[in-house]
């Protein structure tokens, strides 16, 4: 079975002061720290689960500065068997249909049964690369999958909905899966897998590669703002406990319950 | 430091009692997160829990230079033992003799006084440490009752404590203003102890949550004038400082006599007497040093005191000094006791333990500082 | 000069980093309280490489250098610093002078099973009359045929109550003072050979630290490492290396209580700003972190000497280990300081961190002992 991953290096913004910088275009990133995307870990594992059981070729793909290849490298420790990176400096204004067509171009000669992507980057939010991807390659495809069983070309997939319903679909491969968060447990590299992804080489791409034509985005980003703080708000600070109790003593102030 | 013949025999009757009593019970209360009752009885038979208090209240009729003297003698051998004595004397005592009305001072300074309630101070809030006119704990005037609500936080003695002052404010928007004391009994319907801190040290001390839930106090349990409760606390912890000043100091002596002991008696190591090897030396210098300067500044702290002279300054500083030079000592203790020192077979690692609190409680070492840098540069 | 970790020791940092705050952290405070040696995670750390990162990859090793070393043991202590000191003895107490000093068959036989966790390795040197005085030891071994009969005690040994593999010390010929000094390797099962009392100890409290006791064990020869008269050598050596390890283990501790203090400041509010608004405490964070940085240069230098094959680096070992463990208990109180009463509690890890931290001015050479040995490669 060949399978493809696709990975972004993305900003970890949770616990961080997110500032906007001068262009009002993009954020501050010189403080923030990067690292895989969250659920494409849980794509890469579910990608090295599936070649162990079947066997065949895992290849990473990532479009992305330089540092990305950092993040390739732990996809190869963990149980790649190539990587490639799209120079992302290459080309300028990118929304998630231009970043998916960068990615197709990549990938569409390259074998494959399987695409993996996450279901969404947690710094930019689109959720549409994956789906968008799909289409590009003319593959069938599942979002949100939390479950996925192969037997020959055939898929058995489980996708999570809202409320806690699970839908079952039966899909066949080749097929692009958006994966999400704890459908699996990401492993650990090991050492000597470390050692070994170290020495090997990452294939990048660029504009001199990509044939240019028809790669656009469909959207241009014009501003990047943070909402003004609504007037009612309070930001209650202190441990759980007690910022619990303040919750519980706001209600019952209000007379809510 | 000559002491007066007064306080000479009173530290010998002290020490005694350290030695012989409190000593062998340091190690399990600190193991086993024992309450010393045993020890607090013994304190009262010797009249030692409110000892600057006149007789007529039920105290011992001396004087805080004695005080400190007590409290830094008990504290060189048991931090626990040390910290109660502390907060029932200073925190418990002291604030119902210094602005309790008579009648205040008949039903609650003598009790404590003779050991038969325990007192306690509940100042500090889950968002209120440093910063006590961030309290937000509420006594309104409803009729002729106050209404408490609201929760203290790290309180010493709170949970087993018959007698607390605490502070409490009409409206937290009006900072200082604000805030008056209140005496809250224990029992009373809508109070009550909550969760129990487990420490690093001092593990033989209770500290407790205090919670209020609409609990009804009459008028007459005002301590002080209304709206004066930052008066009767500021004061409070102004002698406070002595007290644990003194008790940084006593857990500092422990550590020094400690290592004189283990250097003297033990060993040599490299084939050279311990006593002999400059390390150790230097170390033991630094600390006598550090120990008697120290000492030092909680006397005089005190005797500005018992003279009704100012004493902010001196006993922030006392305070301060005595608490970053205990750690270091305790710190230092150890190391030289090497790998025995980490085991509980002797007491220093308990020591260090125990005395970390002192550069916290009543006041951080930032905070003291604070206030001995706006005693000399002014506000 | 290059500041730069190459790519494998990035992406070390990196697994072992994640590892370390998924999987050690959150059971550091219960293996604190209980003192229950972390066997899961133990297992789960030899399945990554994490017992063996210096050993070659032919012994079930890992092959990495000693600065990787370091970053591990850093990203392990600063989750968990009782698993940091037992992977740090097994690493370099343990596997490395086997390593060094073991002959092919004592490596083939020992090694895998120290890189799988198969068996734990230990280090019997200290004893209850002979700290810093190496020499003042009094377990002896007994050349009898082909089988050398050992007795004494050590004291303080970490791991011990778990361990399989015990790298133990004892005199051959003790009139020849430090030459007189030889290294076994002696296994759990061998007749003769009990455990004494568990230390209850101030801090790192999960580590199974033991007594060691020898009565008439029957030790066969060919456990003997390297010569015999040897072992001071030997154990020297070892210390150098494993000072880098103390030396990671401070900057893991210390690194931890500046992350606690900065989180925490930043959070806690007092006169209506956060605490780190304030002077005194933006000083303190101030030097926790120039002196964690600090720290950890040293201890990356020396394993750069360690790396470049330099045979004598005692001085650039105990520079690392004094300062970082020196640091590390400073960093500590004032950690402890900056919570304030919370610091105090067990509510915090910092508590626990406090506790954790003076260990390292005292084992493995204690403070006074390095500064000995910096003056002396000084004034050589
Ligand atoms: C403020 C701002 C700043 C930006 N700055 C940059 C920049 O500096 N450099 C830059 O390259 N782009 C930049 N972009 C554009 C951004 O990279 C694209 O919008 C993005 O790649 C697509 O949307 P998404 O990340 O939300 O993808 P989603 O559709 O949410 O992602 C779903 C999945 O698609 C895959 N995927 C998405 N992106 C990639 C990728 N790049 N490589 C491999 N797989 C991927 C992953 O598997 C991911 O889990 C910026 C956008 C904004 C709004
Ligand atoms: C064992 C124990 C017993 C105690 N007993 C009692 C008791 O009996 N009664 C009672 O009322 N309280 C008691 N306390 C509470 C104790 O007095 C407080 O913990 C202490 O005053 C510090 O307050 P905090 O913990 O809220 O720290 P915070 O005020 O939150 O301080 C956190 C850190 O910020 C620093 N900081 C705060 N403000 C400033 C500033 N303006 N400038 C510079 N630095 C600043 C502090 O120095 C400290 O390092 C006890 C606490 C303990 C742990
Ligand atoms: C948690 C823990 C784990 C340990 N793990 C191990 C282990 O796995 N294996 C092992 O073999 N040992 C172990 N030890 C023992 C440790 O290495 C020794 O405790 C250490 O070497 C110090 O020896 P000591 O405690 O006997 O101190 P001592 O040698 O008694 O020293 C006491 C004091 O005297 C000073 N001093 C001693 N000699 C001199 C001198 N010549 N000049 C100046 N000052 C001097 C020391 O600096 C110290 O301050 C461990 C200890 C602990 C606490």
């Amino acid at each position: 079975m060949d399978i493809i991953v696709c990975i972004k290096r993305v900003a970890q913004t949770a616990e961080a002061d997110v500032k906007i910088d001068s262009s009002g275009k993009d954020i501050v990133k010189d403080r923030l720290t990067f690292d895989m995307n969250e659920s494409d870990t849980y794509a890469l594992e579910e990608a090295i689960l599936l070649k162990e059981k079947f066997g065949g070729t895992l290849t990473a793909v990532s479009l992305g500065t330089v540092q990305a290849e950092d993040t390739l490298r732990i996809a190869l420790a963990k149980g790649a068997d190539s990587a490639i990176r799209i120079k992302a400096e290459d080309f300028e204004g990118l929304d998630g249909y231009k970043t998916a067509q960068l990615l197709k171009a990549a990938i569409k000669d390259l074998k494959f049964d399987v695409v993996f992507t996450g279901c969404i980057a947690t710094d930019d939010y689109y959720s549409q690369v994956g789906v968008t991807l799909a289409e590009l390659l003319g593959v069938p495809h599942a979002t949100l999958v939390t479950k996925i069983d192969i037997q020959d070309t055939k898929a058995q997939v489980h996708r999570e909905l809202e409320g806690g319903l699970i839908e079952h679909l039966d899909m066949t491969l080749p097929a692009l899966f958006t994966i999400q968060t704890g459908i699996n447990e990401p492993r650990y590299a090991s050492l000597i897998a470390i050692r070994r992804a170290a020495k090997k080489e990452i294939k990048v791409i660029g504009a001199s590669e990509i044939e240019p034509t028809g790669i656009q985005a469909n959207a241009s980003l014009e501003e990047l703002f943070t909402p003004p703080a609504g007037k009612r708000a309070e930001i209650l600070s202190g441990s759980m406990d007690e910022i619990s109790a303040k919750v519980a003593g706001i209600i019952k102030e209000k007379g809510l319950i | 430091m000559i002491l007066d013949e007064k306080h000479k025999e009173f530290r010998k009757k002290v020490k005694e009692f350290a030695d012989k009593e409190v000593a062998p019970r340091a190690k399990e209360l600190d193991m086993n997160s024992e309450f010393p009752w045993d020890l607090i009885k013994r304190m009262a038979e010797l009249e030692l829990l409110a000892l600057y208090v006149p007789k007529e209240y039920g105290g011992a009729g001396l004087d805080v230079f004695s005080y400190a003297i007590a409290v830094e003698e008990i504290g060189r051998v048991c931090g626990s033992t040390g910290i109660f004595l502390a907060a029932h004397s200073s925190l418990g005592v002291y604030p119902v003799y210094h602005s309790g009305t008579e009648e205040q001072k008949q039903k609650y300074l003598i009790p404590m006084a003779r050991g038969e309630k325990i007192g306690s101070f509940g100042l500090t809030e889950p968002n209120a440490g440093s910063d006590a006119a961030g309290t937000q704990t509420t006594a309104k005037l409803i009729g002729d009752k106050y209404i408490v609500n609201g929760t203290k936080r790290f309180i010493t003695s709170g949970g087993v404590a018959d007698i607390i002052v605490f502070t409490a404010t009409k409206d937290p928007s009006l900072g200082y203003a604000g805030i008056s004391a209140f005496i809250v009994e224990k029992g009373t319907p809508g109070f009550s102890p909550g969760k129990e801190e487990d420490k690093l040290g001092l593990r033989g001390s209770m500290t407790s949550e205090l919670v209020f839930e609409d609990c009804a106090l009459p008028k007459d349990n005002l301590l002080g004038k209304e709206g004066e409760g930052f008066k009767v606390f500021m004061g409070t912890l102004d002698g406070g400082r002595i007290s644990i000043g003194a008790l940084a100091l006593g857990i500092a002596q422990g550590a020094l006599d400690a290592s004189v002991k283990f250097v003297k008696e033990n060993k040599k190591s490299s084939g050279r007497l311990m006593k002999k090897m400059q390390s150790i030396q230097s170390r033991i210098a630094e600390m006598a040093t550090e120990v008697e300067a120290a000492r030092l500044l909680i006397y005089q702290a005190a005797m500005l005191k018992d003279n009704d002279l100012p004493f902010t300054k001196e006993s922030a500083m006392a305070k301060y000094y005595a608490s970053i030079i205990g750690t270091k000592a305790c710190d230092m203790a150890i190391t030289i006791h090497g790998m025995l020192g980490l085991t509980n077979e002797y007491p220093v690692e308990r020591f260090l333990r125990d005395e970390k609190l002192m550069e916290i409680g009543e006041g951080t070492s930032e905070i003291q500082k604070i206030v001995i840098a706006r005693q000399i540069l002014g506000k | 000069m290059n500041f730069d970790l190459t790519n494998d020791q990035k992406m070390l940092q990196d697994q072992v980093k994640k590892f370390a705050d998924s999987v050690l952290a959150p059971v550091a405070p219960d293996i604190d309280k209980s003192g229950e040696f972390p066997w899961d995670n133990i297992k789960k750390m030899a399945e990554l490489g994490l017992l063996g990162i210096i050993i070659p990859e032919e012994y079930g090793g890992a092959g990495f250098d000693y600065i990787s070393l370091a970053i591990a043991i850093e990203e392990i202590s600063r989750a968990c610093a009782s698993t940091g000191v037992i992977v740090a003895v097994n690493n370099s107490l343990a596997g490395y002078p086997i390593m060094q000093f073991g002959n092919e068959e004592q490596k083939k036989k020992y090694l895998p099973l120290l890189c799988k966790g198969e068996k734990l390795g230990a280090f019997g040197l200290t004893e209850p009359n002979a700290g810093s005085d190496v020499a003042a030891m009094e377990t002896t071994a007994r050349l009898d045929g082909d089988h050398y009969i050992l007795n004494g005690t050590k004291r303080f040994i970490t791991n011990a109550g778990e361990a399989g593999i015990y790298m133990v010390f004892a005199y051959t010929n003790k009139e020849l003072k430090h030459k007189g000094m030889s290294t076994f390797i002696v296994e759990r099962d061998t007749p003769g050979f009990s455990l004494g009392k568990h230390e209850d100890l101030m801090g790192i409290r999960a580590t199974a630290n033991c007594e060691l006791i020898f009565e008439d064990v029957k030790i066969p020869r060919e456990n003997l490492l390297g010569k015999e008269g040897e072992g001071f050598k030997m154990c020297m050596n070892t210390l150098d290396v494993s000072r880098i390890d103390i030396g990671a283990q401070a900057v893991g501790i210390a690194q931890s209580a500046l992350d606690e203090s900065i989180k925490y400041s930043k959070e806690r509010k007092t006169f209506g700003q956060p605490i780190c608004n304030f002077q005194m405490v933006q000083s303190m964070l101030a030097e926790m972190a120039t002196e964690i940085q600090a720290a950890r240069m040293l201890v990356y230098y020396a394993g750069h000497c360690k790396n470049k094959g330099m045979t004598r680096f005692s001085k650039e070992a105990a520079m690392a280990k004094y300062y970082a463990s020196s640091i590390s208990v400073d960093v500590a109180r004032k950690a402890v300081q900056i919570h304030g009463g919370y610091g105090y509690t067990k509510d915090y890890p910092i508590e626990r961190i406090y506790r954790d931290a003076k260990i390292l001015e005292l084992y493995e050479g204690t403070n006074e002992i390095q500064k000995i040995i910096i003056a002396r490669e000084l004034t050589r």
